[in-house]
């Protein structure tokens, strides 16, 4: 989004290193993100897109061997830095995995597990609020709004997903991360979930994971392209795809390689 | 060319029937033993399910028992009936002498004046009446009746006399000799008779142990698992702890009965012979297995679970106490339950730990001395009496019947609860 004419920056990464015990699988990432738009990363297998995703809210930390070096500024905090909590800076940035993984709860729990634990309502009645909205949001409710109590591992493949999705944007983050969110999909959910981010772009700032270039030409704003752990070049998706800078990147969505 | 092909074919056809063969064979090995040890357990134990009883005229002559007109309840309780429970005895026949009057005595449990004595403080009103009154056959004539006994032995050489046959055999003639399902055997402690020797202590004695174990091993297994697995940095030191929770649970279970008897017993002066000394023993050795099990669970947990729950901004606790100790339950919870039932079939920690004792008393609480089911079968196995011999296979049945209960109990623990992944 534009204010004036000027780039709102979200997200902003500044050299940011990481480093599998002594394999370094991220070489100086310096990239902006920028507010209510969604970025594509693309990118061949093990390029780091997704290490460069885990970093921006912090999953990484999960992994005891993985270390993260450089800055990430976040609303100009940089998430990096010790004062930092984690479980503070996961409920502004929401997580959506490339396989659907509900909890093996009712849909209800599922969606309202984020809420609970950050004490976002303080009643029954302001809890069925915010899962309704989420579900409606995530374009899920008419499908489940008669079975909430049935246990969400119940669902399809591709509602699976929405539930995630919904969990996702329950706790209101301001930025949404999503892993290859379609790649266990068929054509038809996967339409039905680009057609979400579309939407969910106007309140929340979308970072998408992508195989598939059609998929990043479709749904993003801006693109980076990441290969061998270095971005390779980034800008809006118009000029990635028509009028790249860097022959790689040519060479790859072109489909010469990767 | 072709026919080389056929014959490899051929070949490995008649490999893959032969094997086949080898482990149907093997299947039929484990089950033939499986039912042999069975069949000699039930074929030698049902038998101890059934009581003998001799049914004997008692007069209850109100002289002999040195009673007053118009006894009060307390003057039934000390009456004397020593006297009429000899002469009931001994009128079995007229014209018995002095030994013989001893051998009729020696036909009856030791504690037939107590039975006696327990059918008139149940009627008061039969003083001065005569009544049959149902006495517990002696052990051997127990085992005589039930067709356990050679009678062909020479005399000399039996415990049972020809007389007490003779009269034994006029008393079945006349239908005195009945057999009936032996509660006392559920209801009384041990006893040196074989006839009156129950497992109600030592079941009472396993059951407190199982839960002194439990409550100890349980908790403590589990936090320990749920720390080594969720928490605990993946380093040298918490490889050394794996290792040697392994090793521990390969310790022979005679070794934590010694570490019972010198720190438990020796150094904290706990009471000797009782369910809490054997419990605490026993759950020492469950802790491995409890610890393994419930880390497998939780490993099964898989990572998209805790992933999708730490990236909603769950803290490592909340994420550990909402989502993978809940799903891990089901297969900790089995686990638990077979480490039991191992703890409940060990015999030599608590032959260690004085667990051995001959008790005639059922404990109320774990603070009192007890047996349990598997040192019963070895006390009972070791004694001479014929009449011991099918209460040693009753009570590996009931032992049995416990473990059997236990892991159904955990197998559908693990079926119903357990989650299935999509």
């Amino acid at each position: 989004m534009r204010k004036n004419g000027v780039k709102m920056i979200k997200i902003k990464a500044k050299d940011v290193d990481v480093f599998y015990g002594k394999k370094q699988a991220l070489f100086n990432i310096s990239l902006d993100i920028e507010e209510n738009q969604v970025t594509a990363l693309i990118g061949p297998s093990g390029c780091g897109k997704s290490t460069f995703l885990r970093c921006l809210n912090r999953m990484n930390d999960v992994i005891d061997i993985c270390s993260v070096k450089g800055e990430i500024l976040i609303n100009d905090f940089n998430i990096n830095d010790k004062s930092c909590d984690v479980v503070r800076l996961r409920e502004k940035i929401g997580m959506v995995f490339q396989k659907p993984n509900p909890f093996p709860k009712t849909l209800y729990e599922n969606v309202s597990y984020g809420p609970t634990i950050h004490g976002m309502a303080q009643s029954k009645q302001e809890m069925d609020e915010i899962v309704e909205t989420s579900l409606k949001k995530a374009a899920l409710w008419e499908e489940v709004k008669d079975r909430l109590h049935e246990p969400g591992t119940g669902l399809s493949g591709g509602q699976q997903q929405r539930l995630c999705i919904a969990r996702a944007i329950s706790v209101r983050p301001e930025v949404i991360l999503m892993d290859e969110p379609c790649s266990a999909l068929d054509p038809i959910a996967t339409a039905q979930i680009e057609e979400l981010i579309d939407e969910l772009k106007k309140e929340h700032t979308i970072i998408i994971v992508t195989h598939s270039m059609a998929q990043a030409a479709r749904v993003s704003q801006n693109t980076g392209f990441f290969h061998l752990g270095q971005l390779i070049e980034h800008g809006s998706t118009d000029k990635i795809f028509k009028n790249p800078d860097n022959t790689k990147t040519q060479d790859y969505i072109t489909g010469r390689f990767g | 060319m072709n026919k080389n092909k056929e014959q490899l074919l051929n070949k490995r056809y008649k490999a893959e029937q032969r094997f086949r063969l080898y482990g149907q064979s093997a299947i039929f090995m484990a089950l033939l033993f499986l039912t042999i040890f069975i069949f000699k357990i039930f074929s030698t134990g049902y038998s101890a399910f059934q009581k003998t009883w001799l049914i004997v005229p008692v007069t209850f002559d109100a002289e002999l028992m040195m009673l007053e007109q118009n006894p009060s309840k307390e003057d039934i309780q000390d009456a004397d009936y020593y006297d009429i429970a000899l002469k009931s005895m001994a009128d079995l026949d007229l014209n018995a002498n002095e030994d013989q009057e001893n051998e009729l005595k020696r036909m009856v449990s030791y504690f037939f004046e107590k039975e006696i004595k327990n059918e008139l403080l149940n009627d008061p009103s039969l003083i001065g009446k005569t009544k049959e009154v149902y006495l517990t056959a002696s052990d051997d004539l127990d085992q005589v009746f039930k067709g356990n006994y050679p009678r062909d032995l020479p005399e000399d050489q039996r415990r049972v006399s020809d007389y007490q046959l003779k009269i034994f055999d006029q008393l079945v003639a006349n239908g005195k000799v009945e057999s009936k399902f032996n509660i006392s055997f559920f209801t009384n402690a041990d006893s040196r008779e074989a006839e009156l020797a129950g497992i109600a202590s030592s079941f009472m004695g396993s059951i407190f142990s199982i839960l002194v174990c439990l409550m100890i091993a349980f908790p403590v297994a589990v936090l320990a698992a749920i720390y080594l697995e969720e928490f605990a940095p993946k380093n040298r030191f918490t490889d050394f702890i794996e290792v040697n929770i392994n090793n521990l649970a390969a310790v022979p279970s005679i070794v934590f009965g010694l570490l019972g008897l010198g720190v438990l017993l020796a150094i904290f002066q706990l009471p000797r012979s009782t369910p809490l000394v054997g419990g605490i023993t026993l759950s020492l050795m469950t802790l491995p297995t409890i610890i393994i099990a419930a880390r497998a669970s939780l490993k099964a947990v898989p990572p998209s679970i805790r992933e999708a729950a730490l990236a909603m901004g769950a803290s490592r606790m909340q994420t550990t106490m909402h989502h993978t100790v809940p799903l891990s339950m089901p297969g900790t919870l089995s686990g638990t339950i077979i480490g039991l039932a191992q703890a409940l079939g060990e015999t030599a920690p608590l032959i260690l730990i004085g667990m051995v004792a001959f008790v005639n008393t059922i404990p109320g609480s774990p603070m009192d001395p007890a047996a349990s089911l598997p040192v019963q079968i070895y006390i009972w196995a070791e004694s001479a009496e014929r009449g011991f011999v099918e209460k040693v296979s009753a009570c590996i049945m009931v032992l049995l019947g416990f473990l059997i209960t236990m892991n159904l109990f955990a197998q559908i623990i693990r079926h119903k609860f357990e989650k299935k992944w999509s």
